[in-house]
């Protein structure tokens, strides 16, 4: 299961993967068939355009409001968490974060590391992390768990499998899963993977989670889910341990209902989420079950350089329910393994520049038509667009100093620039202008009829032989 | 210098010099959810959670032990784990044996039965704290009596619930009960029998925790 079969290179690639998606006419229906389903769900639990419009203001009041007391937030949420009993850890970087958590897995003599579904853990590459350290990490939620059979990687952060057929899983199940038969029945398969899983949670002596809220006034971290393997993570080994990025933070309870309508709404279509697990303490004395020890890791990885600009700052407001991505033509079109990120679709183009440095996805923020669908849907109101230009801005234009992200000017070309510099001095002056478009009519016959990207699926461009001022002047 | 530290001081370089207003949630909750009648109440939370997928059956103090057992039948369950330390446990463990229904009882920590927890307690009962009739939502608070993977493992979760505890939201049930001066271990909202959709978006249920979702709606016996 160690074997790494995808490379995560973002800038590199991403033409050839999103390529051979885009050729793959299977891959494409099951992409397409899975966002018309969720969008169309999302739609429905929207009837209303007021009540919609007025949630999503508030959604992004609250976060906004609590990103601005962050770390006055985070002081008191581990004042309480500790007050409760709950040990926080704080890490910069997925190393630390993975070596925090090893290392409470080795205090424990740990074999078996049973996980929910975290998103987080998949940033960090926890399960390769464990696994190097002799440590299984087994994932729980089903489509995780399918994801991680096949040595692959979530395609899509709230339905991790939805590349996959049925057909697939099954023959996935039957390869990989002792004394099972090929069976294409979707009850069965589940059945199948509960069994396996149920044996996993009685024997796991470490469950792993992610946070959709931590609450900073009452010390309490919450979790969104519909399977029941969140509760199970949580509750059933001796220890717990959490792990969330440092944003997802709300001062006051209150601030949680609002934001969890938001949340399942937009992501599944669910008015609520089958399961939702707020957890306060460890096992306090009396108490027959739950787990005698909880932590919780609280993990940067270039959050705070988002948090350092005012307008970076907006792509904390994230509640990650992928709505974003749903609604995407690119994603639609190229899954979500294209991108080469833990987090792809329009929220891994703004949040992972951050994690991984503009060096390493410089370009990842001109795979957009900037249609705005993502800005549009998105429940807090993230400026996704805007974020997407500002991104451009900073990956092409020329380096400078104290640079507001790491990587500034890694796309930067000197001899594009000076393309551009030149585009923009012809159209600021009309005499310029007149040249130019003269020249360009005069010696349209110098065009090369092979023009790139461009004719590989289109006829060559070529100026026309009368310019519009010409043709104008003829008229009178 | 710690991680901590670190993170602390680069947020606290950066943070804005004036916190924005206190987002209105209450006002938003005030003109945007009606408050309804108890009956109206009742109704709606049934439709929801039925909508889920749970099975809702309206019981009175003089009948629930019967529709109980009526319900063990239809699923041919012959064990329940109940408490013995709450009176619809103790309810439960004076009537059922009685009728041939073996009575589970959770009355030691986990680790001394983990194995036959998981693999021999086929239903359970506990009771909800209260209600939320928008979304079809049942409010657990696990405690001594009636611990965390009691309303988990088993595949076959029955719920007895006072129907005059429902609320219309959970804003107001959180609100209403004080919950931010003071919350248990675990608290948990449950929404119906646990489910996935994980492959190609068929919904399937009973995918880790209870396949079946019973809700005993209990209201007083007809005047």
């Amino acid at each position: 299961m160690s074997e790494h079969i995808l490379e995560f290179k973002p800038a590199e690639g991403f033409r050839a993967r999103s390529k051979a998606v885009v050729d793959n006419p299977f891959l494409r229906q099951s992409f397409r068939g899975a966002m018309d389903f969720l969008m169309s769900k999302r739609a429905a639990q929207f009837p209303d355009a007021e009540e919609l419009e007025s949630l999503r203001t508030l959604g992004e009041s609250i976060r906004q409001y609590n990103l601005a007391k962050l770390p006055t937030l985070l002081e008191q949420l581990e004042a309480n968490l500790t007050r409760n009993g709950i040990k926080v850890h704080w890490a910069e970087t997925p190393d630390e974060a993975n070596a925090i958590i090893l290392g409470i897995c080795h205090e424990r003599r740990a074999k078996l590391m049973v996980k929910g579904k975290s998103m987080v853990s998949e940033e960090i590459e926890l399960n390769h992390a464990a696994e190097a350290a002799g440590i299984g990490a087994l994932e729980s939620d089903m489509g995780e768990y399918i994801v991680q059979l096949a040595n692959e990687k979530p395609s899509h952060i709230i339905m991790p499998a939805i590349h996959k057929t049925k057909e697939e899983i099954a023959r996935l199940f039957a390869d990989k899963v002792e004394g099972v038969d090929y069976t294409d029945n979707v009850d069965a398969l589940i059945q199948i993977g509960r069994n396996v899983l149920r044996q996993k949670f009685l024997e796991a002596d470490i469950g792993l989670s992610g946070v959709n809220f931590a609450v900073a006034e009452t010390g309490t971290l919450c979790l969104v889910e519909n399977e029941g393997n969140g509760r199970m993570c949580t509750t059933a080994p001796p220890v717990h341990i959490a792990i969330t990025g440092i944003e997802k933070i709300v001062e006051k309870l209150e601030h949680v209902p609002p934001l969890l309508s938001l949340l399942t709404r937009s992501a599944t279509g669910q008015n609520i989420s089958t399961y939702f697990n707020m957890i306060s303490s460890p096992r306090k004395p009396g108490e027959k079950d739950g787990p005698s020890e909880v932590h919780l890791v609280l993990l940067d990885n270039g959050r705070s350089q988002a948090y350092a600009d005012e307008q970076l700052r907006k792509t904390l407001q994230c509640i990650r329910c992928g709505a974003c991505m749903n609604h995407c033509p690119v994603y639609t079109r190229i899954g979500g393994h294209a991108y080469g990120t833990t987090y792809p679709g329009p929220i891994g183009k703004i949040i992972s520049p951050h994690m991984l440095g503009l060096d390493a996805t410089s370009t990842m923020a001109t795979a957009s038509s900037l249609c705005g669908a993502c800005g549009e849907v998105c429940p807090v109101k993230i400026p996704i667009p805007e974020l997407l230009m500002r991104l451009r801005e900073e990956a092409f234009s020329a380096p400078h100093a104290n640079p507001a992200m790491r990587g500034q000017g890694a796309g930067y070309s000197s001899l594009i620039s000076a393309v551009w510099r030149g585009w923009a001095a012809v159209y600021r002056s009309p005499a310029l202008y007149g040249v130019a478009t003269w020249l360009g009519s005069r010696f349209a016959w110098l065009m090369p009829s092979k023009q790139g990207a461009w004719t590989s699926v289109r006829v060559p461009l070529k100026p026309a032989p009368k310019r519009l001022r010409d043709l104008l002047k003829e008229r009178g | 210098m710690s991680a901590r530290d670190r993170i602390l001081g680069k947020l606290k370089a950066s943070m804005p010099a004036t916190a924005p207003a206190l987002p209105a949630v209450t006002s938003w909750f005030a003109t945007h959810r009606v408050v309804e009648s108890a009956a109206d109440k009742a109704s709606r939370f049934k439709t929801c959670i039925e909508l889920a997928h749970a099975e809702v059956h309206a019981v009175t103090p003089a009948n629930w032990l019967t529709t109980l057992r009526e319900v063990l039948r239809s699923k041919a369950l012959e064990r329940i784990l109940v408490s013995e330390e709450t009176t619809h446990g103790c309810a439960v463990l004076e009537e059922f044996p009685l009728h041939g229904i073996d009575c589970q009882t959770y009355d030691m920590p986990i680790e001394a039965w983990k194995t036959e927890m998981f693999r021999q307690t086929p239903a359970s009962l506990t009771a909800a704290r209260a209600a939320i009739a928008e979304t079809g939502t049942l409010i657990l608070w696990p405690d001594d009596a009636e611990p965390r993977l009691m309303s988990l493992v088993p595949p076959v979760h029955i719920v007895l619930l006072d129907t005059t505890k429902i609320y219309n939201t959970f804003f107001e049930a959180m609100t209403a009960e004080g919950w931010k001066d003071g919350l248990p271990t675990n608290s948990l909202l449950i929404s119906g029998p646990s489910k996935t959709a994980d492959i190609q978006q068929t919904l399937a249920y009973g995918a880790h925790g209870p396949k079946e979702l019973v809700v005993l709606m209990l209201a007083k016996d007809e005047q």
